[in-house]
């Protein structure tokens, strides 16, 4: 008899596993951007089950909310030809099926080996026991902004680069529309901008 | 049947595959490969997570948050790329990445 959160493990897991399938198999890329939400979606119930509830509800907000979108905005706005993107897919499968066999072959062997290691075990960084009973996004806030804040800001700084470097790689300069120049404004005076006309009286301009 | 540590590393490293067959399997689609690097990324994570879960240590857990936060940074700005590229030449076949040849 399956427990209550071995249940929800597993059915966590074959979707995860079922939906990151269909993320590589899916022939059109809006269905694969989809299937990666619902593979997001279900790697946050793993993590909620693990214990982390903060990195479970941070996945969900960044990925799901964003980075997924942002996927989905990009594959949207470029028109993409489905067909001729799948036409050669099938030629490079066995190969990559070859590939991905091995791998999965050789990283069993290499983690059967080293899970159930009592030294390991008792050798922690940061021991959660050391929270107290804080609850995890409170025991996460206390490393992070103390001990951690030098990488916490250094991942600020990431995020800064990204953005600016994400705006000057795709903004336009176009010639035909007109932009505020401050510099030019501000660099008027009276005599640049004024033109005073004598007008004979009597007589219109 | 209780769940484990072997039960999460399996589900990683299934994911993990995937994630590499993908890069194998779309190489001409650059958009599938972008989703596939956050697959693997996604497994490392899930990673991080058990073990940070089972030996009761909060760093994996530290650590995985600064995973997630290079992974969005590197989904955005490979987009932004692909955008431009898309611009300039019309299409995202990998094959047509090849005006810096030597």
């Amino acid at each position: 008899m399956l427990g209550l959160q071995a249940f929800f493990f597993y059915i966590f897991a074959f979707i995860a596993v079922g939906s990151a399938l269909m993320v590589v198999l899916a022939k059109n890329p809006v269905h694969s951007v989809l299937f990666l939400i619902l593979t997001f979606v279900a790697a946050a119930g793993l993590f909620l089950l693990a214990g982390a509830e903060f990195l479970a509800l941070i996945l969900i907000v960044v990925y799901v909310g964003a980075v997924a979108i942002l996927f989905l905005f990009v594959v949207m706005m470029l028109d993409l030809d489905v067909g001729q993107l799948k036409s050669r897919a099938i030629q490079y499968a066995p190969f990559g099926a070859i590939i991905a066999v091995l791998l999965l072959a050789e990283l069993i062997i290499a983690g059967s080996g080293t899970i159930a290691d009592p030294v390991l075990a008792s050798q922690t960084a940061l021991p959660m026991a050391e929270a107290g009973g804080a609850s995890n996004i409170e025991a996460l806030g206390n490393v992070l902004y103390t001990r951690y804040i030098l990488f916490f800001q250094l991942a600020g700084l990431i995020l800064f680069v990204a953005m600016i470097g994400a705006i000057v790689l795709t903004l336009r300069h176009k010639e035909k529309v007109r932009r505020q120049s401050i510099p030019d404004q501000v660099a008027r005076n009276p005599s640049t901008s004024i033109e005073v006309k004598q007008v004979e009286s009597g007589r219109g301009i | 049947m209780e769940v484990g540590l072997s039960q999460y590393l399996t589900v990683a490293a299934i994911l993990f595959v995937i994630g590499v067959f993908g890069i194998f399997m779309n190489r001409k689609n650059i958009i599938t490969i972008l989703m596939s690097v956050e697959l693997i990324l996604l497994a490392v994570n899930i990673n991080f997570v058990a073990f940070s879960a089972f030996l009761n240590d909060l760093a994996g857990q530290v650590f995985a948050l600064f995973v997630l936060t290079v992974a969005a940074a590197e989904a955005a700005i490979g987009l932004a790329i692909l955008v431009v590229f898309f611009r300039n030449r019309g299409s995202i076949a990998v094959d047509d990445v090849n005006t810096m040849k030597g």
